[in-house]
């Protein structure tokens, strides 16, 4: 059981998709972080991150960690926003066998597991296919 | 620096030790290679593991087996660095022995994964990727090297056939050493249609949770003939590289960068290139990182790893033979032992002690551990003195 701190802190980043881009050669970091990767700058600018992308790869999980076991299998991939940021996300509302590489997603605000019977509540993004799911509108 | 050789190896039977503590499999295997060495002192000790912590609840290892060692109050060092601890720890030994600091080193790796259920080891090892931004996702290694499988597949047209091929070499291979944990050969039919972990990796895609420990015992070149009666196997080439923690963050989900770096540097050192290697022993913690990683060190042009697996070329009978002992796919993968177990049966092949999977004429030996998804890359290159 992780204490709460460690789930608060990163908020801005899993319920409000904050990245950081960086003031001085424009690349993008989610998370944030204090050195730019592309060119070691320390001044950045806040950056809400493109709601949709395309798929890159995926697979489904069925034999699950700890803390999953309940919701194997779950389909989960990593996708490119139109915005250049490469994530990764539980793929959510579709049967994983109509995966395929570059299919449109979008990312939601879901709920993606509790800590034991009266743990804390871990919320944070899956992605859904463009062309199915429900939507609505990605935090800004 | 000076020139550094090996002249002694050790290793248990590998598996599934209920009987045997974590400081027990340890102590056995370093004072094997001690005895194989001739030599009853070290002035140093690495022990590479990964998670002593999560399997058996004990850190302080450097100490805990400096101890059990029985040498009186020597250094002892444990290197984490996930699934590569145990090459980098052998890579510190090297350093040691290199830089004049001490002349006679134990490298050594540990992993005692059987204390705990599965769930808790998937986790365990889960700990090598991004926490925050990977796993708070549910995504297992498994899963990690299924992406990497699909971008893969994707971008090269490389087969479940082709990924296969790896694991049935690998158990052939494995099949000949008495020390592996899994000796049984498997069909591609079997491979294929076993229990699905993480699409497309079936169960026999993967290696194995294992306990176990290696050890390797480190000279100065010059000294080898004077301090231990075996016949020394240099180590030429020592890397290191790194790359992103997570997966998502790299350009390219289909190339291992940190060993494409770590091969550059190692074979400018040796003065050799992937056409001059007798044989490698590569890290194949998943059949798609095999296939990655000969992509990576040039044994293969990039995107035809499965096919050239598939070619019967990297076979024990081929011209490059990759993963002689069985890899870790066979012969089992104790995170933090796997890279010293690697060295061990490359200080083996080229003193030409490997029986009926002995490779013929060894010459020139490659190891590659790394650790993650390729975060972390560790190749040495070993020669017959």
């Amino acid at each position: 059981m992780n204490g709460s701190a460690r789930y608060w802190r990163e908020i801005p980043q899993r319920y409000r998709l904050e990245a950081a881009k960086c003031d001085g050669c424009g690349r993008i970091a989610f998370p944030p972080r204090v050195l730019c990767p592309g060119c070691r700058g320390r001044k950045f600018s806040k950056h809400v991150l493109a709601p949709e992308g395309r798929l890159e790869s995926f697979t489904v999980i069925r034999v699950a960690p700890s803390g999953f076991s309940d919701l194997a299998p779950y389909a989960v991939g990593i996708v490119t926003l139109d915005d250049g940021v490469k994530l990764t996300a539980q793929v959510a509302d579709c049967d994983p066998a109509t995966l395929a590489v570059g299919r449109r997603m979008r990312i939601e605000f879901r709920r993606l597991r509790q800590e034991g019977e009266s743990g804390i509540l871990c919320y944070g993004y899956k992605v859904v296919p463009v062309d199915r799911g429900i939507g609505v509108p990605a935090a800004t | 620096m000076r020139e550094v050789a090996v002249v002694g190896v050790g290793m248990n039977r590998w598996g599934e030790l209920w009987e045997q503590s974590h400081r027990r499999i340890w102590t056995e295997a370093a004072l094997e290679a001690l005895s194989d060495a001739g030599v009853d002192r070290v002035e140093a000790m690495y022990v590479g593991c990964m998670s002593g912590g999560l399997f058996t609840g004990q850190e302080h290892l450097g100490a805990l087996l400096a101890d059990e060692l029985a040498m009186g109050p020597i250094p002892g060092t444990r290197v984490e660095s996930a699934c590569a601890s145990g090459g980098l720890a052998f890579r510190q030994a090297y350093l040691a022995v290199a830089s004049g600091a001490h002349d006679v080193v134990l490298a050594t790796g540990v992993e005692k994964m059987t204390d705990v259920d599965g769930a808790a080891a998937t986790y365990a090892l889960s700990t090598a990727a991004d926490q925050e931004y990977e796993c708070y996702h549910g995504l297992t290694f498994p899963g990690l090297y299924a992406l990497m499988a699909r971008a893969h597949m994707h971008r090269y047209g490389t087969t479940e056939r082709q990924l296969a091929a790896v694991a049935v070499k690998n158990h052939r291979n494995g099949h000949r050493n008495p020390l592996a944990q899994y000796r049984d050969e498997v069909t591609l039919d079997q491979v294929m249609g076993a229990t699905m972990v993480a699409d497309p990796l079936t169960v026999l895609h993967c290696s194995p949770i294992t306990d176990g420990a290696a050890a390797a015992v480190l000279v100065p070149l010059d000294m080898a003939k004077r301090l231990s009666p075996r016949p020394p196997v240099r180590v030429v080439a020592s890397a290191h590289a790194t790359d992103t923690i997570a997966l998502h963050d790299r350009a390219d989900l289909a190339r291992l960068a940190s060993t494409e770096k770590a091969a550059e540097i190692a074979y400018r050192q040796a003065g050799i290139g992937p056409s001059d290697l007798s044989f490698a022993e590569v890290h194949d913690c998943f059949t798609i990182a095999e296939v990655m990683v000969v992509e990576a060190l040039g044994i293969a042009d990039r995107g035809k790893g499965g096919a050239l697996a598939e070619s019967g070329y990297t076979a024990l009978d081929g011209r490059l033979p990759v993963n002689p002992s069985g890899g870790l796919k066979s012969k089992g993968h104790p995170v933090g032992a796997t890279g010293v177990a690697q060295v061990r049966e490359a200080v083996m092949q080229l003193r030409g002690e490997c029986g009926d999977r002995q490779v013929k004429d060894a010459k020139w030996g490659l190891t590659q551990n790394m650790g993650g998804t390729g975060a972390s890359s560790v190749v040495h290159i070993f020669r017959r003195a």
